[in-house]
């Protein structure tokens, strides 16, 4: 059974190697080889969890030793997987949801003469996701961090013809070195701690190091989170990310790569839990971020960029839930997977719209599409209502739970934290309203473009809504499957443990103050955008409005305080280097050949200057000689 | 073998000897390093090496003494006096400095070098002089022929190879290929015609009543002398003796004791006048 | 006397030897006052040979006449091949080797 988990990863390894190298006579039947590979990988993923659940709690994990990677004494690195409930359940995440995007991009990117291409960058994708998945120590799950990182860029940057989408390849691929720098360091400190950097000696032995260096790599995989997940203060490149094609937004940049911040933490629960201080920054960065997310996406009339912010947001309140400790680990990780399926179903309900509306991403020249594209339009709504957290949908429980978990966390903290989250779920079902009418309700706003083309919205292809339906039936039910019985609850627990807070309010006061904002949100929601009509131009808006629009000033601040303090920083270095090193190495050179230039005089030519130094030399020779008996 | 050689002084016979022919030996380098001609420091090395030589047979090395002489003052300095004869007088020979500094530089490595020296010996606690007494006693020739044959048999053997390397080095550094046929004098005499100059054969050294000799230049009908009936080596050397006034001298001093014996001023010749300026 | 003086009269002919070498323009006789030198360390080990009572100074001083009378041959062939190309024994003539 141990030799399926190699498989998961193998097969849309093997689809990437194929398509990536195996040229045009693959045009023709590439997309499907990589969907038949991704679902292969899928069905292992079943089979593998069918038999997880025929076994104990306690023994369902299973450890795969592939080969010994780096043999050096004093620094083994092996290439071992590992497969417990934890990535058992992004497995089955990453592949499920993997393979019904790949399903959806057959219709989507059917148009595109590199399709082949996107199809292999796709299961690069998946298949260095799976490893940082399935790896059993830091340096291996590092690869795969890496591994996705790569087809990340590659993925954003799929139109390279669009000068905007290679801008935002490389934005991404840049804020995301920033976290890499983290997740090395921390690696490079476990190290330097614990001699290893294996889960089961690092995180099984944790509290052996003292605090003071257990928060040190939990502030560093908190750096990686902060750089993968698109939180405060690294959150700039999401928003330009979705210049990439839409399936890639949804399964990359919504469903599944920027959760893996979240698995890193919870995986390293061990570290953060012996670590209060790391543990109450993550809590910090992921409330800032789910309020930042949520402002961000208020204010957006890019379809895509709004469902960013969300996304955003959504993440901050996993991290948060995640740095709340064994609270919240288990639905921080709840939340993952409802959210993989209701954000990656409004993703493809997004792209099935641009797919109708001539690749438009403006919602103020959306409109009334609701008659046009009906299946759309049920399932964008269905993944609408679980994220706002809808009673009975997944967001209402997922999203609860960690509400209910910030409460728990007591003290001052978990009010504010509490608060927070709180406050994020009025503004989620603001924005997210504000997305449905604009695009589904009111008139039709769309005009004809300076070709004189005008749109004609459609319904996607049936190979594009049948992952959409998919989603949505995972959108509606899965928070109720997961949360009834506790069943997910079970099964994480002997992974990531788990422990009930105390909370200061009692769970149902929780629910019901979450139904408050969420109607609160909805309805102003519908006051400003249900009851008037929408301007096809964006109106000047307040500041928080021009702000938000503006990604609340991420990138000026990044501008202002990066990039001008580092060229500030490079011009003054470039002066100090002209003027003191250049200076010295200048003087040195002007005064050695100076000095050459005099002593080149003693180079005359005649034999009779020379001997007169030879001789001169044997004379300091014997007198030398004499002072040496002397002494 | 006399038994003072053995002993702390020597006798004063020796000491006599030592103190005469030091100072001839001094003064002989002094003047190696001084004359002015090749030929005489020359002359003088040589005389030092005899001086050296006698030394050699005082301190008991008679094999020594004798080879100095026959090998090194017969032999090496012969060769010398050849090189010199081929070389000639240069300009070299002037003892003038060209270097700045040298002279001076020279002069105080040399005393700062002897004061050295002579230091060191005096310092050097030389006070026990063994004689070469016993190790002469089986004649001096025999004794170095037995060391030469089996301590230093290996030195002696390569200095035979150096010895056949320099005699091949000599040769190959002064041999000269010859890479065409040596002209005969029929073709040059139509290389001469050919080229329009100097048909004729070079004009002869001059000849006077006074001087007969290959050093002098002939002279033109102007009266300035042509180098080109001087031979070229002897121009190379700038060994000409110019005897074009000579003559204008001999017949200015004529007419002064005319002059002084018949008491009347000659008239000026301007013919003269003019040849004299030429001279010039 | 002491036959330590032969040693002075050694020290005092190599020194007038050295500064000749520095002083005189003559290649020729630049050779002759090495020569000189020479000699005068050969006057050395043949004193050195007395105080010593063995015969090894003057085996080497034998040595040093051999490979002298070798320097000899060639340091005269080179002169005579430098004065039939440079048409001069001057050795402050050859002074190519500089900048």
């Amino acid at each position: 059974m141990e030799n399926l988990i190699a498989l998961l990863i193998a097969a849309p390894l093997l689809g990437a190697a194929v398509l990536l190298t195996g040229g045009r006579r693959l045009d023709r039947v590439g997309h499907w080889i990589g969907t038949l590979l991704s679902a292969a990988s899928f069905v292992f993923g079943l089979i593998l969890f069918a038999d997880l659940l025929g076994k104990n709690a306690e023994h369902r994990t299973l450890i795969k030793h592939l080969f010994s990677w780096v043999p050096v004494a004093g620094f083994q690195a092996d290439a071992t997987l590992r497969l417990d409930q934890l990535s058992m359940t992004f497995v089955l995440l990453i592949t499920g949801v993997g393979s019904l995007i790949h399903l959806y991009s057959v219709g989507y990117m059917e148009h595109d003469e590199r399709r082949r291409r996107f199809f292999g960058y796709l299961n690069l994708f998946l298949a260095a996701m799976l490893l940082l998945v399935l790896a059993d120590n830091y340096l291996l799950l590092y690869v795969g961090w890496e591994g996705v990182g790569l087809a990340s860029y590659l993925l954003i940057g799929f139109w390279q013809h669009k000068p905007s989408a290679a801008t935002a390849a490389k934005k991404a691929f840049l804020v995301n070195r920033v976290g890499d720098m983290g997740l090395s360091i921390a690696i490079m400190l476990m190290f330097a701690t614990y001699g290893t950097f294996a889960f089961g000696p690092v995180l099984g032995h944790a509290t052996d190091a003292s605090e003071g260096k257990l928060t040190a790599i939990g502030l560093m995989l908190l750096l990686a989170a902060c750089g993968k997940s698109a939180q405060v203060p690294l959150q700039s490149w999401l928003g330009d990310a979705m210049e990439g094609p839409t399936p890639v937004s949804a399964l990359i940049h919504a469903a599944t790569m920027v959760t893996a911040g979240v698995y890193l933490i919870v995986r390293s629960g061990a570290v953060f839990n012996a670590a209060p201080d790391a543990q109450l920054a993550v809590t910090v960065v992921g409330a800032v971020t789910l309020l930042f997310g949520a402002i961000v996406g208020c204010a957006k009339d890019d379809i895509k960029k709004a469902l960013a912010g969300s996304t955003m947001s959504q993440i901050g309140y996993m991290i948060l839930a995640a740095g709340l400790g064994p609270i919240g680990y288990v639905f921080a990780i709840m939340h993952l997977v409802t959210h993989g399926f209701f954000k990656a179903g409004l993703f493809l309900g997004a792209g099935s719209v641009m797919h109708g509306m001539n690749d438009e991403v403006d919602m103020r020249k959306y409109g009334g599409l609701r008659t046009y594209m009906p299946v759309t339009f049920v399932t964008f709504g269905l993944g609408y209502l679980a994220i706002i957290g809808f009673p009975g949908l997944s967001g209402f429980f997922s999203k609860d739970k960690i509400i209910e978990a910030a409460f728990a966390k007591g003290g001052t903290e978990g009010w504010i934290l509490g608060g927070a989250a709180l406050l994020g779920a009025a503004i989620t079902a603001f924005y997210m309203t504000r997305v449905m009418l604009m695009t589904f309700f009111g008139e039709k706003r769309w005009q004809p473009d300076e070709n004189g083309n005008e749109p004609h919205p459609h319904e996607s292809p049936r190979v594009m809504t049948i992952p959409m339906i998919v989603l949505a039936v995972g959108s509606v039910f899965g928070g109720a499957f997961f949360s009834i019985g506790d069943r997910f609850l079970h099964w994480l627990e002997p992974v990531t443990g788990h422990s009930e807070g105390h909370s200061p309010v009692s769970a149902w006061t929780v629910t019901g103050a979450t139904m408050v904002c969420l109607v609160i949100g909805v309805g102003i929601a519908w006051a400003q955008y249900g009851r008037r009509t929408v301007p096809a131009v964006a109106p000047r808006g307040s500041l928080l409005t021009r702000a938000a629009r503006r990604d609340l000033l991420q990138d000026d601040f990044n501008h202002v305080v990066l990039v001008r303090g580092g060229e500030h920083l490079t011009r003054s270095l470039v002066y100090v280097d002209h003027t003191l090193v250049d200076g010295v190495v200048n003087g040195t050179a002007a005064g050695f050949g100076g000095l050459s230039g005099r002593m080149r005089r003693l180079q005359n030519g005649f034999a009779r200057s020379y001997a007169v130094s030879m001789f001169g030399g044997a004379a300091l020779l014997v007198a030398a000689t004499l002072l040496m008996r002397a002494v | 073998m006399s038994p003072q050689l053995a002993a702390y002084t020597t006798s004063t016979g020796e000491a006599f000897q030592f103190w005469v022919l030091a100072t001839v030996a001094v003064i002989g380098a002094l003047c190696t390093v001084f004359m002015k001609k090749s030929v005489h420091s020359a002359l003088s090395l040589a005389g030092t090496m005899i001086v050296l030589a006698v030394f050699y047979l005082a301190n008991g090395a008679y094999f020594l003494g004798i080879v100095q002489i026959v090998v090194y003052t017969g032999a090496i300095m012969m060769l010398f006096l050849f090189v010199v004869m081929l070389v000639g007088v240069t300009a070299a020979d002037s003892l003038k400095e060209t270097i700045k500094g040298q002279r001076w530089l020279a002069l105080l490595c040399g005393i700062g070098f002897g004061v050295l020296l002579f230091a060191g010996i005096g310092n050097a606690s030389l006070k026990e002089f063994d004689g070469t007494g016993r190790a002469n006693a089986n004649g001096n020739v025999e004794g170095l022929a037995s060391l030469i044959f089996t301590k230093y048999v290996f030195a002696f053997e390569i200095t035979g190879a150096l010895l056949i390397t320099a005699a091949v080095g000599a040769m190959v550094l002064t041999h000269r290929e010859r890479t065409e046929r040596a002209r005969t004098q029929r073709e040059l005499s139509e290389q001469r015609i050919r080229e329009g100059k100097h048909v004729p054969p070079l004009p002869a050294p001059g000849v006077y009543a006074r001087h007969n000799a290959v050093d002098i230049a002939g002279l033109l009908p102007d009266g300035t002398p042509s180098e080109l009936t001087v031979s070229k080596t002897l121009r190379e050397r700038g060994q000409i003796r110019d005897v074009s006034a000579e003559a204008l001298g001999d017949l200015k001093a004529l007419e002064q004791r005319a002059e002084e014996r018949l008491e009347r001023t000659a008239i000026e010749p301007t013919t003269f006048k003019r040849s004299e300026e030429a001279s010039k | 006397m002491n036959p330590v003086n032969y040693l002075y009269l050694s020290a005092l002919l190599f020194t007038i030897g050295a500064t000749g070498v520095l002083i005189r323009r003559n290649a020729i006789v630049v050779f002759m006052c090495i020569e000189l030198m020479l000699n005068a360390c050969n006057l050395a080990f043949v004193t050195f040979s007395r105080m010593h009572g063995n015969l090894d100074g003057q085996i080497i001083a034998f040595f040093t006449m051999v490979v002298a009378a070798a320097e000899v041959v060639v340091g005269l062939a080179i002169i005579v091949s430098l004065f039939r190309t440079r048409h001069s024994a001057s050795v402050d003539d050859a002074s190519l080797m500089k900048l």
